[in-house]
């Protein structure tokens, strides 16, 4: 029968399918149940990697050994993969090798909306997009045997609607495929100047082969409704555009998205009186078609920004309005992602917003200690940026400044990416102070295990790296442990580290909310003490608010965390055992 | 056979995901294509949280548009009236009476709108339910979902049997006979 399977579920099984031995990856919104699903097959060996660009060596390494291996990541995780990807275009593979990518248009949850086709044309390897759970299996299982048969490493481009939307899927059994033999090939694994001149030609011969394949492949689809007007769409813009434009229009469904065809693109457009080239973010396949002299109607009609609708479609290429709908008399106030209740970032927000310092940010939950009330976080870059851009902070302000000034990063990104900023500090003599957010997982993608946190994707016990070992083993001399719920001893804690003028890390300890064994017993209540002064409301805490002037707690949502507790300057708020 | 289209709408944590899961597994064992959209990351942290459910012979594009929905199925008062523009004429409001401050609200910035049920009424067929009463009533107030579910379920062609044999087979077992009740309250609540 056939099964309900989100794009990315879908994708683990066409690996499985296709045999993959190694996967390696970092988390990343809209990607991470790709490799979590991997997991529900022991004979794959899987694992989280430090960070993309470690997964993308782990996978090389893998393939160049013999193995069919993968790596995924989110958009913004592919420019951190990108050293090793643009090498490995030269290297080729020996076991098929898939990288998997996941846009974000529209940024449910990412920081810029990056379009990902432009790396498979500016790497030089090739590209498939499906459009749906069906696809991201059957293309993940032909990517694995392309990439053997062009010796390229072949990526899959996914986006959020793709990746998570379940749809019906046929599974099937696992291909038994062989460890191919592992011979020492200098001359395509060494990749220095000597040897990268000649594979270079290669890569130029590879893309002329990959070119005459998207030509005759099936992946590029034709769907002839006998109309006057065409669509060159591909990935969740064909499901789109089928949907708003039925057997109105002619479609090519590109299912290669790098390379592209070129003649199959004239001859389509030849049958046509006009073409429309329906694609989100940015307009990759436009560009090929003006480039090859093909007159086609694209950005001009849609847009840059986010996601496409049906509705758009219909209105953009038949004129069509919309269904009528209702509409609420008045404002509805928006409801922005917060920071859960119990969380202990709030802690950390809170001192730093009393403090008035100015805050270098990460990738994170704890991003969202930009949003009122704490608003306290200054800067948002990338992972890891938290730590190095303090740095260039200081260096460009001096050391006033740099006393009122703090980064944040999570345990994860840490390890990431931040590790190198610490070392960068240390180094070239700065003064900063990191404060790392270690709440014991990688929250915000959805609990995934790091190397802090003593387990392996698998759950099975690891080695655990010691943050304060860590810090002190890089050269930094003033390291703090402090819990954020502790609020006047944290406090002290961050006036004298970032006062110091050497470097420092405090180390904010203090379990996610969300994980299984956080449990705090009984919920906090407001005593008739409370004096309206408002002190907790500076916290965002969901379960708190003030209903008719008086403050409330609202027991479906406090977790009895107790923070509110330990700020209320009058010891108004108590906890209360359960009922 | 036109698609049926059932937008699921909550607040992160509300357990949506859940509800759109069980919706989906109940769709496919009666035989129809389906598609079910769904929100991770970010904006599950409290934010506003939406899921698609659609089905039938043949089934494209994995959203809602404004005007489609046959069904919203809201977990929230706000979430339901924030939801209001993609119901179709004719369409239904299966909404949870919970009303959740979102953080404009609870610093001031912003008012959360009086009688909303009236006013969704006033626009659409609504059927307002206190779900968590009755979740809490079945053992567990995170069976809200399942409330919900049981008397959405009212609303479809999907048979009775089905249900409950589609939440046997979604439900962890620990949490089983808890949401079967849940399910069976939802089911039999006459307004």
């Amino acid at each position: 029968m056939a099964k309900l399977l989100i794009g990315n579920a879908a994708v683990a099984q066409g690996a499985y399918e296709a045999g993959v031995r190694v996967v390696s990856s970092y988390p990343g919104t809209p990607s991470t149940e790709i490799t979590e699903s991997i997991v529900q097959y022991p004979e794959v060996y899987v694992e989280w990697a430090p960070n993309e660009k470690v997964a993308c060596e782990v996978a090389v390494g893998a393939s160049m050994a013999g193995a069919r291996s993968m790596t995924c990541c989110k958009h913004v995780g592919l420019n951190v993969m990108a050293d090793p990807l643009f090498t490995a275009s030269y290297i080729g593979v020996n076991g098929g090798m898939v990288i998997c990518v996941a846009d974000d248009p529209g940024m449910h949850s990412s920081q810029n909306e990056q379009d990902s086709r432009h790396y498979a044309k500016a790497a030089k390897i090739a590209m498939l997009e499906p459009s749906d759970s069906a696809e991201c299996l059957a293309f993940t299982k032909a990517a694995f045997a392309l990439s053997e048969r062009f010796d390229v490493p072949f990526v899959i481009r996914l986006s959020t609607r793709v990746s998570h939307s379940q749809s019906l899927v046929e599974t099937g059994a696992r291909e038994a495929v062989e460890l191919k033999p592992y011979e020492k090939n200098v001359a395509k694994n060494v990749m220095m100047p000597a040897m990268a001149i000649k594979r270079h030609v290669v890569v130029e011969e590879r893309a002329k082969k990959l070119a005459e394949y998207a030509e005759s492949t099936e992946l590029n689809r034709v769907e002839d409704n006998g109309s006057r007007i065409g669509v060159i769409t591909s990935g969740i813009s064909y499901m789109y555009a089928r949907e708003a434009l039925g057997d109105a229009v002619n479609y090519l469904k590109l299912g290669m998205a790098y390379p592209m065809p070129e003649q199959k693109i004239r001859d389509f457009a030849a049958r046509c009186d006009r073409v429309f080239v329906i694609e989100e973010l940015d307009p990759f396949i436009e560009e090929h078609c003006r480039a090859l002299g093909v007159e086609v109607t694209g950005k001009s009609a849609f847009t840059m920004l986010g996601e496409y609708t049906p509705a758009m479609i219909a209105k953009a290429v038949l004129g069509l309005e919309g269904a009528p709908s209702a509409e609420a008399e008045e404002p509805i106030p928006v409801r922005p992602p917060v920071m859960c209740p119990g969380c202990p970032h709030r802690g950390t927000f809170y001192v730093l917003k009393k403090l008035g310092l100015t805050v270098s940010g990460d990738i994170g939950c704890y991003t969202l200690g930009a949003a009122q009330p704490l608003a306290s976080v200054d800067s948002t870059i990338c992972m890891g940026a938290s730590v190095s851009a303090a740095l260039g902070m200081a260096k460009a302000r001096g050391p006033e400044f740099n006393r009122k000034l703090v980064s944040v990063i999570g345990d994860s990104t840490f390890i990431h990416s931040g590790i190198t900023g610490l070392i960068d500090i240390v180094y070239n003599k700065g003064a900063n102070t990191v404060i790392i957010l270690d709440n014991s997982i990688t929250g915000m993608t959805g609990h995934q295990d790091n190397p802090t946190t003593g387990r392996t994707i698998r759950g099975e016990a690891t080695k655990q790296v010691d943050l304060e070992l860590l810090c002190r083993a890089v050269g930094v001399e003033h390291v703090v442990v402090a819990d954020p719920f502790d609020v006047k001893a944290f406090e002290q804690v961050v006036r004298e580290e970032v006062n110091r003028d050497e470097p420092s890390v405090i180390i904010a300890q203090r379990p996610c909310a969300l994980l299984k064994y956080v449990k705090y017993s009984g919920r906090c209540v407001v005593t008739d003490r409370c004096k309206k002064c408002r002190m907790c409301m500076k916290l965002g805490c969901p379960a708190i608010s003030v209903k008719e002037g008086a403050v409330s707690i609202n027991p479906d949502l406090c977790n009895g965390c107790g923070l509110c507790v330990n700020v209320c300057p009058f010891g108004a708020i108590e906890k209360e055992a359960e009922a | 056979m036109k698609t049926t289209n059932i937008m699921i709408v909550g607040v992160g944590g509300q357990g949506t995901l859940l509800a759109s899961r069980i919706l989906g597994n109940a769709v496919i064992g009666e035989g129809y294509d389906v598609k079910v959209s769904e929100v991770h990351g970010m904006s599950q942290r409290g934010g506003s949280v939406v899921t698609y459910v659609k089905f039938g012979e043949k089934v494209y594009s994995p959203i809602i548009g404004r005007g489609e929905a046959d069904i919203v199925l809201a977990f929230e008062l706000l979430e339901a009236y924030r939801a209001l523009p993609f119901l179709r004429e004719g369409g239904r409001i299966i909404v949870n009476t919970q009303a959740i401050d979102p953080m404009p609200v609870i610093t001031g910035a912003a008012a959360y709108p009086a009688d909303i049920v009236s006013r969704l009424g006033a626009q659409a067929a609504v059927t307002a339910i206190d779900a968590l009463s009755l979740a809490k009533e079945a053992g567990n107030s995170r069976a809200v979902n399942v409330v919900l579910i049981g008397l959405m379920a009212k609303n479809t062609a999907i048979p009775y049997e089905r249900w409950i044999e589609t939440l046997k087979t979604t439900v962890p077992p620990k949490f089983l006979e808890v949401n079967l009740r849940a399910f069976e309250l939802g089911y039999r609540y006459e307004k």
